[in-house]
Order: structure tokens, then C-alpha cells, then sequence
């Protein structure tokens, strides 16, 4: 009835997960009752749950990747208190149960915490920056969400039911096979992984399209912002590299299930070709991250040195070269396999060529800041400290492309000390640098400056403070992913490391703090001109947060940084002058299929994981079924009419003349 | 320096007006377009998704474990029958495409039912190829071969199922609905998704059994 489902899968012989997930529980079920009781559902299922608005989905990405930064930073900070710890003893932390933090907190942080945090940026801003309305496919950008978050679920299920993986957050065969993984850890690995990415494709595809064929009037390609560029090429990446993790997992999967040899030991399955496969997916993924981080950079440090993006082309041409290096480069993952000097040589080569592209990145920003007025804010922090971080996980990065190194370094904590300074001072940093940049467009009030900045001081610092020591204990020889040691050299930097992490924590509990204070001050640090950064394209153009329709009319492009472009008119010639005609607008209606599909995938891929097959075949009928009732509706589109268009937008314009007036006075 | 800052004078040849001329874009493009360009770049992945499992196939195509070879196994009489249904099935879909053009429910039906049992008949020849194979010892368990073989085959065979079921519905979409321009969009998509399982079958046929019975 139930497959492999017992009560033997729930570990009550462990407490650290059994207090965690019970206390995980808990606020769940408290949030839930609040929501019910307060009356909350109704307006979270009209206005939430079942949006299909670009604006609302992001933000919820963004919501998701947060919580998910949470867990999966409790995962890292045991980690470093286990290795501070562990040293002649073992530790608090039996190895199986360490094995799967390792491998939970890489899965979360890449797979739940940086994709939706970037995705869910590009929803937010990519159509106000291009102009329009919506994406291209709204009611599918809600099954990407939704998708999304079935595989975070499934995946902290995992703590309460059964186990995860202890296979490290890319499941390397033979250890991942059936044989030396008998339990259902790696299914959950698997499956929560197939759901989530399809989510993800169903992102990159309506993205994709959405930058390619929705662009406002006179938008050319030539004129979108940075971001929009950088969101497509990483669009790009997902569009043509999570197929190829799809087929790999399925691969996997296959082996796991039904005895295939793809991957096993014996009948002629070839382990490597599973790090070659999962590597074409994982070094492009790499850049899917990274990408969206740059341009959001160059956003920020453009609109705070008041100067047009210095080299815009030269910017384009790196963010795209970098879009087909990245593509080049995947067998430096693995040099020490052994696929011969010539074969590294040229990977070593391509990976130290892909530098080259980013380097003019960091050119072209250290120049748009130059001559500028710059204004010291969070966001602009946030960027300052990432060129600085990035840069030296940058030059690590070329130092592990030269093979001979990399044959001294691989699997090190060098190895794991580069990468996280290119994924937190890279993704991370300018997620939050996002995040503070956009907040007031998406909610109509700033964040705290002064908290933004401590959490932004406390997370640089602590960043170095926790990583640096990485570095040199990994050159003292210390492998990666080491449940105890027993080599006295490598304790004092490990006890540093812990030190740094609990440093990132203070700096999270600043970055809670701003929201909540910032929540409850929304008044004072109301944006009431939509354009509280004087910035310079078209998100700003609109009220915040924007309305439904995003633009009463679709606006007009002349130019690069098109709304510093209409602002500077506006100051010559006076655009007081007459009223536009407004027209209705159609806007695509509030759908529940993305939330009906999530259901019915968590469905089942909580019965494949448990060999469940009932439930399987229902979860299939289920989710078809929800298809054809979706392909069945008459009326997906709703009419807002002009009266409404126009008066929404007559607000907006009072509010804004109002205060250029009152500055104008003063 | 950049457009903003460059005025005319730095430009007496007008070169920046013409590129601009040539550059200007129109504006959202129209539901078709968007519709049919998003579900080609969902194909384009797709094929992606394929390549992976066709290189598979090309890195374990040696790999019998002492099992038997392509060589023994394929037989490219049936696989070229199958090949007729399905190129046979691609053009009458694209006879459907035409009624659906011309808003003729009744070619529309009938084409999209011959389409229908050409996709059901080359369905039967696979699993009929796939049960003889299992049953003759040769099944994906049995070498790693075998497993690439029966996953990139199987795999173009679950999109020529999912195909039918999505056949049927857009019949019956048609039947309650009509020609209405949402349906005719998904219509598109449809006939998109048919045709670009024709062009993976063709390299099936070649990856796989031409090249594969070589060995």
C-alpha cells in the first residue's frame, strides 16, 4: 500500500533532526493557523497563490530563496562547528548525518536559494525594464514557481521522512548507485531535482521569449538595459543546459530503478561519462547564476555614480562571450580523471580564456564609477564589496585551471574555499545588492539603510573571516567534506572558520532585523515618485510598487538608460503639457493551475521516492487532467478599462508633480 | 562615449540614424509569433535533452558485456516500416494543419485520425520490437548497450505517446471549441512538436540502427 513507507523512516533515535523539523513543523503549522484564522486565505489564494503576474511570482521566487537561505545556512554553520570541533573525536555529528548536511546545504543553496533568488529577480524587473506588461507565457511563469517550490519541499521532507542523500550535492556514481546507496536519500536528490528543473526550463523558455519578442516601442536590442542582456544569455544557458540535467538524473535514475547500466560498475556502464554529462549542465549552470548577478551590477553601479554604464557594447559582447565559452570549459572539473595532457591543456586553456570576458566587466565598472558622483548606498556596497571578493575568487579560479595545480588541489577545501568566494561574493552579494535596489519597486517603500549596511559590513567581513582559512587549510592538505581529523595544524583555522560563520549570522539576523523594521516604518521610507534612486531605466518609470498593467501606456524608447533619457526631456521641454489616450488594457486572468500541477507533482514524486505506484499513476491522471481543464477555459484574459487606466495613472502622475514641485520650491 | 552623450556633429555621415533606422523594433510582436517561438525554443531544449542520450548511445554503443551487438539484434526491415508510419504520419499532419487553415472540421478530423494510427502503428512495431528483444534475453538490463539503446528509443517513443494523447485532445479541443485563435495557436505548437519527433526519428534511425548495426 504504501511501498517502501514505514514508521521506521521517521529517525526517533535522532535527535538533532526530530528537535529541528519539530520546531520546522511548528512555525508551519502557526503561520498556517494565523493565516486561516485572521482571515488571510482568501486574499492569499486570489492575490498570491494563483497570480499569474510577473511581479507578484517574483517576489514569491525571491520569498522561497530566502527561507531556503536560512536552511540551507543552518546546514553550513553545523558544518563548521562539526569540523571546529571534530578534531581527535568525533565530533556532535554521527557521519551519516553529517554527510547529508554537506550534501542538503550545496543542493539547497545552489538549486533553492541562488536559482530562485536570480529568477525571481529577472520576473520582478525584466519586463518593467523592457516596457510591457507581463512575460510572455504568465500562467506558465506559475508552474515554473510552483514547480520550483515542490522540489525545495520534497527536499525538506527529506528531513522529517526518511533521509537525504550522502552522495554530496552532485551525486557521483558508484556511490549514488542502487548498490552502494540502497536508501532513499538519492531519490530524493533525483526527484526533487526532475521537478525542479523542469520548473526551471519552463522559466528559462518564457524569459527567453519574453526578452526576444516583447519588447516595448524603439526598445532595439542594442538599447536594453544590462540586466535584461545578462538575464537573457543566462536564460540561454538554462534553456540549453538543464535539459542535459534532466537526461543525466534520468539516467540515474533509470539505473536506480529498473537495473540500467549507465552508471554502474559492471555490464559496461561508464561512471565518467555521468561527471562529463553532469558537468556540461554544471559549469554553464555556473554562469546561469553569475550572469544575472553582473548585470544587476552593472545597474546598480550605473545608477549610483549617476554615469551611463561605461563600454555598454564591450559589455554586451563579454556577458554573450561568456554565454558560449561557458560551454567550453566543464572538463576542469574533473582533470584529474585522466583524459591526458592534451584534452587538459585545452580545458585549462578555455577556462583561463573565459576570464578574460569578466575581466572587462570589472574594467567597465572600476570606469563608470570613475569621474562619477558616487553615492555610498547598500546596494552600491553590496557591488563595491563584490568586485573586491570576486576579483580574488576569480584569480583562484584561473589558479585551479592550470591542470598541475589543479591535480594538487582537487577535492580541497582550496577547492571549496574558491567557490564560494565566486558564488557568495559573485551570486550572493549581488542578489542582495538586488534585492535592496528593487525592494522599493516592488512594495512602494525602501529598506532600512542603516541595517542594510551593518548586515552588509558583518557579511563581507564574515565571508573572509570564514573562507580565508579555507584556503590555506585546504593548501595544508585537507580534503573536503572530512567528518573528523586528526591533523593538529589544520584546527586553528577551522575554529576561525566557525568564527567567520557565526559573523554571516550576526549579518543575516541584521538583514531580518531591516526587513521587519523596515515593515514597520513603511511610512517614513515610503517611495512615493516610483524613482527613489534617480536611476535610469524603465522599472522606474512606473509608480510603486507599479500597477497591474505595469505602464498606462507602453512607453517609447529613444535611446539607452531610456528613462534617465525622459527624465532629462522632461526637465527641458516641460512634459506637463497634455494627457495621453488611454485605452483598455488586457491582462491575462489569475489561474490555479500552477499551484493544481505542484500539488500533483509533489504527489508524486513523493510516491516515486517511496515506490508508492498507486499514488504515481494518480498523480499522473491528476496533473493531465489539470492540463485539460486549464487548455478548456474560455476566458483567460481580463478587461481593465481606460476610465481605470487613466485614473490609476492620473494618481501617480499628481503624487510625482507634487513632489518635483516641492523640491522645485525648496 | 556613449549615444547619450554623442550628438551630431560627431557623426556627419549620419551612420547612427541608419543603423537606428534598421534597429527600431516595432513593439510586442503578436500572440502567434510569441506563442510558436517560445514552444520552437521548448523544442530546441528537447532535441538538447535528446543529444544528451544520443551521445550516450555513441559512448555505449561497444559496450555489450559479452551481450549480444546491434548487429544481431536490429532488424532494419520492421525499423524501416516504422519509419514509413511515421514520415507517412508527419505529412498527414500537415494535412490537418491545412484544414485547420481552412476551418474544415471534417478533413481536420480525418487527418488527425490517419496521423493517430500511424503514431499507434509505429508505437506497436516499437513495443513489439522491444518485447522480442526482451524476451530473447536483450533487455536494458543486460549491458550497457542495451541500456542507452532502450532509453533513447523508449524515450522518442514516450514523446510519440505523449503526442497521440495530446492528438486526441486537441481533437476533441476542436470538436467543443472550434477554430477559435487559441486553439489554433495550440494547434501550431502541436504540429511543431509532430514534426521535430519525425527529425529525431530520422537520426534515431541513422545514430541507431544504420550506425549501430555496423558493430
Amino acid at each position: 500500500m504504501l511501498g517502501k513507507l514505514n514508521w521506521s523512516a521517521i529517525p526517533l533515535d535522532q535527535p538533532i533532526p526530530m528537535i529541528t523539523s519539530g520546531v520546522v513543523v511548528l512555525v508551519i503549522l502557526g503561520v498556517l493557523a494565523w493565516v486561516v484564522l485572521a482571515g488571510h486565505l482568501p486574499y492569499l489564494w486570489r492575490e498570491w497563490i494563483t497570480s499569474v503576474d510577473h511581479k507578484r511570482i517574483g517576489v514569491m521566487y525571491t520569498l522561497l530563496a530566502s527561507v531556503m537561505l536560512l536552511r540551507g545556512f543552518a546546514d553550513a554553520i553545523m558544518m563548521r562547528a562539526q569540523q571546529a570541533l571534530a578534531f581527535h573525536s568525533q565530533g556532535y555529528l554521527p557521519p551519516e548525518h553529517f554527510n547529508q548536511i554537506f550534501s542538503a546545504h550545496g543542493t539547497i543553496m545552489i538549486f533553492f536559494v541562488a536559482m530562485p533568488f536570480v529568477i525571481g529577480l529577472m520576473n520582478l524587473v525584466v519586463p518593467l525594464q523592457l516596457g510591457v506588461r507581463d512575460v510572455a507565457f504568465p500562467t506558465l511563469n506559475s508552474v515554473g514557481f510552483w514547480l520550483t517550490a515542490t522540489g525545495a519541499l520534497l527536499v525538506n521532507i527529506s528531513l522529517v521522512i526518511g533521509e537525504f542523500a550522502r552522495t554530496g550535492w552532485l551525486p557521483y556514481p558508484p556511490l549514488s548507485e542502487l548498490t552502494y546507496s540502497p536508501g532513499v536519500g538519492v531519490d530524493y536528490y533525483t526527484w526533487s531535482l526532475e521537478i525542479s528543473g523542469v520548473g526551471t526550463l519552463v522559466a528559462g523558455i518564457n524569459l527567453v521569449t519574453t526578452v526576444l519578442k516583447m519588447r516595448t516601442r524603439g526598445m532595439s536590442y542594442m538599447r536594453m538595459p544590462m540586466f535584461c542582456w545578462t538575464a537573457l544569455a543566462s536564460n540561454l544557458l538554462i534553456v540549453a543546459a538543464f535539459p542535459i540535467l534532466t537526461a543525466t538524473l534520468a539516467m540515474l535514475i533509470l539505473d536506480r530503478y529498473f537495473g540500467f547500466h549507465f552508471f554502474t560498475n559492471e555490464a559496461g556502464g561508464n561512471v565518467m561519462m555521468f561527471m562529463n554529462l553532469i558537468w556540461a549542465w554544471g559549469h554553464p549552470e555556473v554562469y546561469i547564476l553569475v550572469l544575472p548577478a553582473f548585470g544587476i551590477f552593472s545597474e546598480v553601479v550605473s545608477t549610483f555614480s549617476g554615469k551611463p554604464l561605461f563600454g555598454y557594447r564591450s559589455m554586451v559582447l563579454a556577458t554573450m562571450a561568456i554565454c558560449v565559452i561557458s560551454f567550453m570549459v566543464w572538463l576542469h572539473h574533473f582533470f584529474t580523471m585522466g583524459a591526458g595532457p592534451d584534452v587538459n591543456a585545452i580545458f585549462g586553456i578555455a577556462s583561463m580564456i573565459i576570464a578574460v570576458p569578466t575581466g572587462v566587466k570589472i574594467y567597465n565598472w572600476l570606469f563608470t564609477m570613475y569621474g562619477g558622483r558616487i553615492r555610498f548606498t547598500s546596494p552600491m556596497l553590496w557591488s563595491i564589496g563584490f568586485m573586491v571578493t570576486f576579483i580574488l575568487g576569480g584569480l583562484t579560479g584561473v589558479l585551479v585551471a592550470v591542470p598541475p595545480a589543479d591535480f594538487l588541489l582537487h577535492n580541497s577545501l582550496f577547492l571549496v574555499a574558491h567557490f564560494h568566494n565566486v558564488i557568495i561574493g559573485g551570486v550572493l552579494f549581488g542578489a542582495f545588492a538586488g534585492y535592496t535596489y528593487w525592494f522599493p519597486k516592488a512594495f512602494g517603500f525602501r529598506l532600512h539603510e542603516g541595517l542594510g549596511k551593518a548586515a552588509f559590513w558583518f557579511w563581507l567581513i564574515g565571508f573572509y573571516v570564514a573562507f580565508m582559512p579555507l584556503y590555506a587549510v585546504g593548501l595544508l592538505g585537507m580534503t573536503r567534506r572530512m567528518q573528523h581529523y586528526d591533523v593538529p595544524e589544520w584546527r586553528p583555522w577551522l575554529i576561525l572558520a566557525a568564527f567567520g560563520a557565526v559573523l554571516i549570522l550576526i549579518g543575516i539576523m541584521f538583514q531580518i532585523a531591516q526587513l521587519v523594521v523596515s515593515i514597520r516604518r513603511r511610512d517614513e521610507l515610503r517611495d512615493r515618485t516610483g524613482d527613489p534612486w534617480d536611476a535610469r531605466s524603465l522599472e522606474w518609470a512606473t509608480a510603486s510598487p507599479p500597477p497591474a498593467f505595469n505602464f498606462a501606456i507602453l512607453p517609447d524608447v529613444r535611446g539607452e538608460d531610456a528613462y534617465w533619457d525622459m527624465k532629462s526631456r522632461a526637465r527641458q521641454q516641460d512634459l506637463q503639457k497634455q494627457e495621453p489616450d488611454y485605452e483598455d488594457i488586457e491582462m491575462p486572468r489569475n489561474s490555479p493551475t500552477g499551484f493544481v500541477c505542484a500539488f500533483f507533482a509533489t504527489l508524486m514524486g513523493f510516491a516515486l521516492i517511496w515506490h508508492i505506484w498507486w499514488m504515481v499513476a494518480a498523480g499522473l491522471v491528476g496533473a493531465f487532467a489539470t492540463f485539460v481543464v486549464f487548455a478548456w477555459r474560455d476566458h483567460d484574459e481580463y478587461i481593465i478599462s481606460a476610465a481605470e487606466v487613466a485614473r490609476i495613472d492620473r494618481a501617480n502622475l499628481a503624487e510625482r508633480r507634487e513632489l518635483v514641485t516641492a523640491a522645485g520650491s525648496a | 562615449m556613449t549615444d547619450a552623450t554623442m550628438d551630431a556633429h560627431g557623426d556627419p555621415n549620419r551612420v547612427r540614424e541608419i543603423a537606428e533606422l534598421t534597429m527600431t523594433n516595432p513593439g510586442p510582436a503578436p500572440k502567434r509569433i510569441v506563442t510558436g517561438y517560445g514552444f520552437w525554443i521548448f523544442i530546441l531544449s528537447d532535441m538538447i535533452m535528446f543529444s544528451a542520450f544520443f551521445a550516450t548511445y555513441a559512448v555505449l554503443l561497444g559496450q555489450t558485456a559479452g551481450g549480444p551487438t546491434g548487429r544481431e539484434l536490429f532488424d532494419l526491415r520492421n525499423v524501416a516500416i516504422e519509419t514509413g508510419f511515421l514520415l507517412a504520419s508527419s505529412f498527414t499532419c500537415g494535412m490537418a494543419s491545412i484544414a485547420a487553415d481552412m476551418r474544415s472540421k471534417t478533413w481536420f478530423y480525418l487527418a488527425m485520425a490517419v496521423t493517430c494510427a500511424f503514431g499507434v502503428g509505429f508505437l506497436a512495431i516499437e513495443g513489439n520490437e522491444f518485447a522480442s528483444l526482451v524476451a530473447r534475453g536483450a533487455g536494458p538490463t543486460r549491458s550497457a548497450f542495451l541500456s542507452a539503446f532502450f532509453s533513447l528509443v523508449g524515450l522518442h517513443g514516450l514523446h510519440v505517446s505523449a503526442g497521440i494523447l495530446w492528438l486526441l485532445t486537441m481533437m476533441a479541443q476542436v470538436f467543443a471549441k472550434g477554430f477559435r485563435a487559441d486553439i489554433q495557436r495550440r494547434f501550431l505548437c502541436f504540429a511543431l512538436f509532430w514534426h521535430a519527433l519525425d527529425i529525431i526519428w530520422i537520426a534515431v534511425f541513422t545514430v541507431v540502427y544504420l550506425l549501430g548495426s555496423a558493430q
